[in-house]
């Protein structure tokens, strides 16, 4: 009784996600495997965030890389032009990220639908265009190199380390996506969603929590560009890209609006997929289009929700 | 002292004039009914009352306090609530959840604790939940907490939205045809949950089509026609009154009314 009632509690997914951590180090062969695992993990952190703020409380993003760009050049410029330890440049870059997110969110998020998507598109453009011209802060379009991150002695290198970093990283972001789900905030968050007039009937400050669901995304997009910048040991304004945007939102939908799996599965698709179809050669893009065009017209509602729809409709 | 009211209520969209001049005053644990034709501006009055449209002239008082213009999250936070005639339901949720978002205001709001759920935070679900589901019972819903809303009948969502609104414990509530598109057997669970929520003290205002269930219940009925106040009255004042058959059957009806009687 108590086992089934986990099972069916969101907890699950947690404990879902931490048991793949666990053992897919066991199953892969190889060193490369391992670095894919890692991106994958990395880029569902950002994923994630995204699908808090787009498949619970509804709000579009298609500006995203311009926080994980925040979290990507935090981690190159404060160390090397700042002197700030890498550690605090981590925090640092994940807390202006916040920051940048409540000052624009403020004007931003009164818009709805296409408009907000515009206006974070343009979100993205500016932070794309400032990191592209800064030459003696973020060098230009060649990039600059990210010195090691050093927490206290342990110099967090190698391919092994940054795996656990990042699994133990998206275990934990996860957890906090299924806490915040099933609290106060999480239901004001669907709410919005599903009727803002609803909403502010029943007493929410709906600008308020969609400010607070703009803000958390942006911190995990931020921190997923600093590991990512991080593991890397160098960054590029490709970062900050439209297509770096967009890839998130796929992702996310891709995987499944409002579903935390979903984030997970979606980023690893996207990941994995470009990997594998290397045999195609110069027709890759096409398969791939091909393949996501495919998913969304058998899986409409994203991988991991549809499916989880037709196991139902065959139970009963 | 009324608890809520409303003085020389006007607005117009775009040149129409959608209300004009209406004033009432709600007493506590009254039930009040606002009836009128199709197009008469009673949902539009429920929208300038509960802060989802600005009115152009007038005022709205909540226990002595002007609120006009006020945005609609701070109108419930002074214990105001409603429901919605085309429903407003949270679809993606389940029956109890649709309740538990009603209980926010009553929530502590505290993003941190929420986001490392917090011992406090458990605690507080489980109370949110214990709550909703006893709204739930009240309005007839127990058995369908768990389900999601969609998979719910019309009926039903009428009956969970008056719980969602309840959560919120209002000290004034407007319910938006509580009772269209349920049969009479739910009518008449309707008609008792109202008056069990008037005699907890809530004065309820509503607009209904159902004249059988406004007639019995309403202390006081307002009539509405084209945005302005036909008349007011109790429920025997109001069904004499020629106009208001006027309004209803067509002017030639309302003269041959007014001759019978003359």
């Amino acid at each position: 009784m108590t086992v089934r009632r986990f099972v069916a509690s969101p907890y699950a997914l947690v404990v879902a996600v931490a048991i793949v951590v666990a053992v897919l180090p066991l199953v892969l062969p190889s060193g490369l495997y391992l670095r894919v695992a890692t991106l994958v993990f990395i880029n569902a952190l950002a994923v994630l965030g995204l699908n808090l703020l787009m498949g619970f409380a509804g709000q579009v993003s298609l500006g995203h890389a311009a926080f994980f760009a925040l979290g990507a050049y935090a981690v190159a410029v404060g160390p090397t032009h700042l002197a700030i330890p890498s550690w605090a440049a981590l925090i640092g870059g994940v807390a202006l990220s916040g920051l940048t997110a409540f000052v624009v969110g403020r004007p931003i998020l009164r818009l709805k639908g296409y408009y907000l998507a515009v206006a974070t598109l343009g979100m993205g453009l500016l932070t794309a265009l400032v990191i592209g011209n800064e030459v003696a802060w973020t060098g230009g379009p060649n990039g600059m190199p990210v010195p090691r991150l050093v927490i206290l002695e342990w110099r967090v290198s190698g391919s092994q380390t940054w795996y656990w970093v990042a699994g133990i990283s998206l275990t934990l972001g996860a957890w906090v996506a299924v806490n915040l789900i099933d609290s106060p905030t999480g239901r004001a968050f669907r709410a919005i969603h599903d009727s803002e007039t609803a909403a502010r009937v029943l007493g929410i400050d709906i600008a308020r929590y969609k400010l607070i669901a703009f803000v958390i995304s942006a911190m995990y997009a931020a921190l997923a560009g600093a590991y990512v910048a991080l593991f890397d040991g160098f960054v590029t304004p490709d970062t900050s890209s439209f297509l770096r945007s967009i890839e998130f939102v796929v992702m996310a939908v891709l995987g499944g609006l409002g579903s935390i799996l979903g984030s997970v599965v979606g980023a690893a698709i996207l990941v994995i997929l470009p990997q594998l179809l290397t045999v195609f050669h110069e027709y890759e893009h096409i398969v791939l289009g091909l393949i996501m065009i495919v998913f969304m017209i058998f899986l409409p509602a994203g991988i991991v929700p549809s499916l989880a729809a037709a196991a139902r409709r065959r139970a009963t | 002292m009324s608890v809520l009211s409303v003085d020389d209520l006007g607005i117009a969209f775009g040149g129409l004039t959608a209300l004009d001049g209406i004033s009432f005053a709600v007493p506590p644990g009254d039930i009040f009914a606002v009836i009128g034709p199709n197009g008469a501006g009673k949902t539009t009055l429920f929208n300038v009352v509960s802060g989802l449209y600005r009115p152009r002239r007038g005022r709205v008082t909540l226990d002595g306090e002007d609120v006009t213009g006020l945005p609609p999250h701070q109108l419930a936070r002074r214990g105001l609530s409603r429901t919605f005639q085309n429903l407003q339901v949270f679809f993606r949720m389940s029956a109890v959840e649709n309740v538990m978002v009603g209980r926010h205001l009553h929530e502590r709001r505290n993003v941190l604790a929420h986001v490392f759920t917090l011992p406090s935070v458990l605690r507080q679900n489980r109370a949110t939940r214990r709550r909703a589901e006893e709204l739930l019972a009240l309005v007839g819903l127990k058995e369908a907490a768990d389900k999601p809303a969609a998979a719910l009948p019309y009926g039903a969502l009428k009956r969970l939205e008056i719980a969602r609104a309840l959560a919120t414990e209002p000290k004034i509530l407007l319910l938006d045809e509580p009772a269209a598109g349920c049969n009479p057997v739910e009518t008449q669970d309707v008609d008792a949950v109202i008056r069990k929520i008037a005699a907890s003290g809530v004065a309820v205002v509503l607009v209904e089509h159902d004249m059988r269930l406004v007639m019995q219940i309403s202390r006081r009925i307002h009539v509405l026609d084209q945005g302005r106040t036909l008349c007011e009255g109790d429920a025997a004042a109001v069904r004499a009154d020629p106009a208001v058959i006027a309004a209803y059957l067509g002017v030639k009806a309302g003269q041959e009314a007014g001759r019978a009687r003359g």
